[in-house]
C-alpha cells in the first residue's frame, strides 16, 4: 500500500446553515501529484483552508503522514445546526494554528498571490526559514548565533538559484511580473521544507506558454524536493497532463475521483461542469 | 561578500554615532549653557523622543500593529525610575502628604549614594532597565487580550490603557508608592552627570551626552532586532498576516514580542523623560504625548528608524525653540507685527505640520534609512502586477 502523506476523513465545513464542504474524504500519497477540481464555489479553497488550519472544520479529521493535525466534531450551537454526516464518529479535538501546521510540513500558496510586497525576493524566502531557526530573539538581536543566520541565508540563496530567481534577489517582491511572483510564492513555500505542497490555482492568469512552463516546473520540484503536491486548478490541460489522480468536488461533495482519463469520462463530472440538459430523459 | 558589506556598514554607523556623541560633548562644553538653554533642552528632549518614537515605529511601522499606548508605558517607566532612585533621605519631604514612602530603599544609595560615581551610574542604569522591564511586563499582560484586536480596535484599546494607567497612578490610595497626584522629584537627572569640583561648580558637562548615549544604545538595540530574523518576521506580519502564518511565523508570539520590546524601550524612554523633566508626574503623560510621538513617527516615515530619530529632533526643536520668537511681541520699523502673541507659536507649528504631511506623504524618509540616501542603487521602476482573482 502506498504511504499516504495527507488524509482527509469526513471533513465537513459548515458556515451557519451553509455546508461549504460536505463529508470530504481523500488521500494524497507520497510523491503523487493530486488535483482537486470543481466548478466555482464547489468548496475547493475552503477544503484547503481546513487542511492548513485557517478554518476549523465542523466535523472530521485531517492527518499528515499518520499524525492527526486537525480533528473536530460539532459542538455547542453547531450540535443542533449540523447538517453533515458522521457527526458521532469523531470525539477528539485537535486544533493546530496555521504556523504549527506549516512546521509539521504542509506549505501552501494562495489563490490571490500573497507575497510580502515591500520585502525583497531574498527576504521573502528568508522569512520562511525563520521558524526552523534555532535561536531566540535575544540571541538573534545580539548576533550570538551567526552560524544560524549564515545557514538561513545560504539555504535561501541556494533555493533562489535553483528556482532561477537569484538574479532578482534584491528586487522588491511587488515589482516582479506576475509569472515570477507566482514562482517566488512557490519558492517561498519550498523554503519551509514541506512534505506536502498545496497549490491554490497556480496557473490562474497565466497564458498557455506560462502554463506549460509551470507544468514542467511542478514536475521538476516534485522529484527534486521529494514532495507530494495537492493542487486546485482550473486549467484542464495542466490538470490532465500532470495529475496522477483527480478529485472532483461539486457543491462541497466529492462527485468523482480517479485517473485523469476516468474523471474525464465520468458523466457526473461532465454534468457538473456543463450542466444537465433539460431533455436528458428523452 | 554579503557579510563583508554589513560589517563595513556597521562599522561606519558606529563611527558616525561616536562622532555625534563627541560633537555633543564638545558643544556642551564650549557653548555657554545659560545662553543656550533652549538648544540643550531641545537636544535632551529630542533624544528622549527619538528613542520613544523609534520604539513606537518598531510596533506601528515594522510590525503593523497600530498601538497608541506609548505614553502609558512611558508613565510606567518614569514612575518606576523615580520610585527606585529617590534618595532615602529625601523620601520624607517628597512624600510629605503620605508620611513617607512605602519603598524604603533607593538604588543609587545601595551602591554608595547618588553623589558617588558607581552609585549614580549603576543606580540609574539598573533603574532604567527595571523601568523598561516593568513596562514590558505590563505590556505582556495587556497584550494577552488586546493583541487579538486589529488596526483601529487595537489603537482604541491601547489608548484606553494609557488613560487607565494615568488614572491609577493618581489614585490617592496608592499615595505611599506613587505620591498620588503630586510629582516625584529629587531623583538623579541628566544634570547629575555633570562633573563638579569640590566647590560644587561644574567643570565638565555630560548631561546632554548621557541622554544621547542612552538613546543611541537603545536605538542601536532596536535596529539590531529589526535587522535580525525576528525583524523580518515582524515585517512579514505587517505585509500579510495570513501569508506570514502560512510561512510558519507564530503570530501571537511575534506580536507579543514586538509589543513587549516596544514597551520596554518606551519604559526606558519614560525614565529618561523623568530625568529630563526633573520630575515624574502622571498628568504629563497624556494622550497628547502619544499623539506627539505618533506625529514624529509619521513625519519621519513609518518604517524608518533614522526618519523617526531625525523627525524627533526637528519636531522638538521646532516646537520648543525655533518658533519661540512668535510668542513675543515684535516691532519692525515702528510697526507692531500682527498676530504675534503668546500661543501664536503653536498656530504656526500646526500649519507647518500640515504642510509637511501634505507634501511628504511618505514622511521625510519614507521607509528608507539614512544610509540609503547616500547609496546610488539602480532599481527598476516598480511594475505593479495585475490584480488577478482566479
Amino acid at each position: 500500500m502506498a504511504e499516504n502523506v495527507l488524509r482527509l476523513e469526513d471533513v465537513t465545513m459548515q458556515f451557519g446553515g451553509v455546508v461549504a464542504v460536505n463529508n470530504l474524504s481523500l488521500e494524497v500519497n507520497r510523491g503523487e501529484i493530486v488535483a482537486l477540481i470543481g466548478p466555482n464555489g464547489a468548496g475547493k479553497t475552503t477544503a484547503f483552508n481546513c487542511i492548513t488550519g485557517v478554518y476549523e472544520p465542523t466535523n472530521g479529521r485531517v492527518s499528515l503522514a499518520g499524525e492527526v493535525i486537525v480533528e473536530n466534531h460539532p459542538q455547542g450551537k453547531m450540535k443542533t445546526m449540523y447538517q453533515g454526516e458522521n457527526s458521532g464518529k469523531y470525539t477528539g479535538v485537535v486544533r493546530l494554528t496555521p504556523d504549527q501546521i506549516t512546521q509539521k510540513g504542509i506549505a501552501r500558496t494562495f489563490q490571490n498571490i500573497r507575497l510580502f510586497g515591500a520585502l525583497t525576493v531574498f527576504e521573502n524566502v528568508l522569512v520562511a526559514k525563520h521558524m526552523r531557526a534555532r535561536q531566540n530573539f535575544l540571541s538573534a538581536a545580539f548576533r550570538l548565533n551567526k552560524a544560524e543566520e549564515k545557514r538561513m541565508r545560504e539555504e535561501s540563496m541556494a533555493l533562489l538559484e535553483e528556482q532561477g530567481l537569484a538574479h532578482l534577489k534584491d528586487e522588491v517582491a511587488s515589482s516582479l511580473p506576475y509569472g515570477l511572483q507566482r514562482r517566488l510564492e512557490i519558492a517561498r513555500a519550498l523554503a519551509t521544507d514541506p512534505k506536502l505542497l498545496l497549490l491554490d490555482e497556480p496557473a490562474a492568469g497565466m497564458n498557455p506558454q506560462e502554463t506549460q512552463e509551470l507544468t514542467d516546473f511542478i514536475k521538476q520540484i516534485r522529484t527534486e524536493y521529494d514532495l507530494s503536491v495537492f493542487m486546485i486548478e482550473h486549467h484542464m490541460d495542466l490538470v490532465m497532463q500532470i495529475s496522477d489522480r483527480i478529485y472532483v468536488l461539486d457543491f462541497g461533495r466529492l462527485i468523482s475521483q480517479g485517473t485523469p482519463e476516468a474523471v474525464q469520462n465520468d458523466q457526473r463530472v461532465i454534468d457538473a461542469y456543463l450542466g444537465v440538459a433539460d431533455d436528458a430523459e428523452d | 561578500m554579503l557579510q563583508q558589506k554589513s560589517k563595513k556598514g556597521a562599522f561606519l554607523a558606529l563611527v558616525c554615532v561616536a562622532a555625534l556623541l563627541a560633537l555633543v560633548v564638545a558643544l556642551e562644553n564650549t557653548l555657554d549653557p545659560t545662553k543656550n538653554i533652549l538648544l540643550f533642552t531641545s537636544l535632551k528632549k529630542g533624544a528622549v523622543y527619538a528613542l520613544v518614537a523609534v520604539s513606537m515605529n518598531l510596533l506601528n511601522g515594522f510590525t503593523g500593529l497600530f498601538s497608541l499606548g506609548q505614553a502609558g508605558f512611558m508613565l510606567l517607566g518614569a514612575y518606576t525610575y523615580a520610585i527606585l532612585t529617590i534618595p532615602v533621605e529625601s523620601r520624607e519631604s517628597v512624600y510629605y502628604l503620605y508620611g513617607g514612602s512605602a519603598v524604603k530603599f533607593s538604588l543609587p544609595d545601595l551602591f554608595g549614594g547618588a553623589d558617588t560615581v558607581p552609585g549614580l551610574v549603576l543606580g540609574v542604569l539598573i533603574a532604567l532597565i527595571l523601568a523598561g522591564c516593568v513596562a514590558a511586563a505590563v505590556a505582556w499582560l495587556i497584550g494577552l487580550p488586546v493583541l487579538r484586536l486589529k488596526s483601529d480596535y487595537l489603537a482604541i484599546a491601547t489608548l484606553g490603557f494609557g488613560e487607565i494607567i494615568r488614572a491609577i497612578f493618581q489614585w490617592d490610595k496608592l499615595g505611599p508608592v506613587t505620591n498620588g497626584a503630586n510629582a516625584l522629584k529629587n531623583f538623579p537627572t541628566f544634570s547629575s552627570f555633570n562633573i563638579t569640583n569640590a566647590d560644587g561648580q561644574v567643570v565638565f558637562r555630560l548631561s546632554t551626552f548621557v541622554a544621547f548615549l542612552i538613546a543611541a544604545v537603545c536605538i542601536a538595540l532596536i535596529v539590531l532586532l529589526i535587522n535580525s530574523s525576528y525583524g523580518r518576521a515582524f515585517k512579514a506580519i505587517r505585509e500579510d498576516e495570513i501569508a506570514a502564518e502560512a510561512m510558519g511565523v507564530n503570530l501571537a508570539k511575534h506580536k507579543r514580542l514586538a509589543f513587549c520590546v516596544s514597551s520596554f524601550f518606551a519604559g526606558v524612554g519614560g525614565g529618561m523623560f523623568a530625568m529630563f523633566a526633573n520630575q515624574a508626574q502622571a498628568k504629563t503623560f497624556t494622550t497628547a504625548m502619544t499623539y506627539e510621538i505618533l506625529l514624529i513617527v509619521v513625519i519621519g516615515g513609518i518604517g524608518s528608524v533614522s526618519g523617526s530619530a531625525i523627525a524627533a529632533f526637528l519636531y522638538v526643536a521646532a516646537s520648543e525653540w525655533w518658533l519661540r520668537f512668535l510668542d513675543a511681541e515684535m516691532w519692525v520699523f515702528g510697526i507692531k507685527v500682527p498676530f504675534l502673541r503668546t500661543g501664536f507659536r503653536m498656530v504656526v507649528f500646526s500649519i507647518i505640520i500640515m504642510i509637511v504631511v501634505l507634501f511628504f506623504r511618505q514622511g521625510l524618509m519614507g521607509s528608507r534609512e539614512l544610509p540609503d540616501l547616500f547609496r546610488r542603487r539602480p532599481r527598476k521602476s516598480p511594475r505593479k502586477a495585475g490584480e488577478h482573482n482566479g
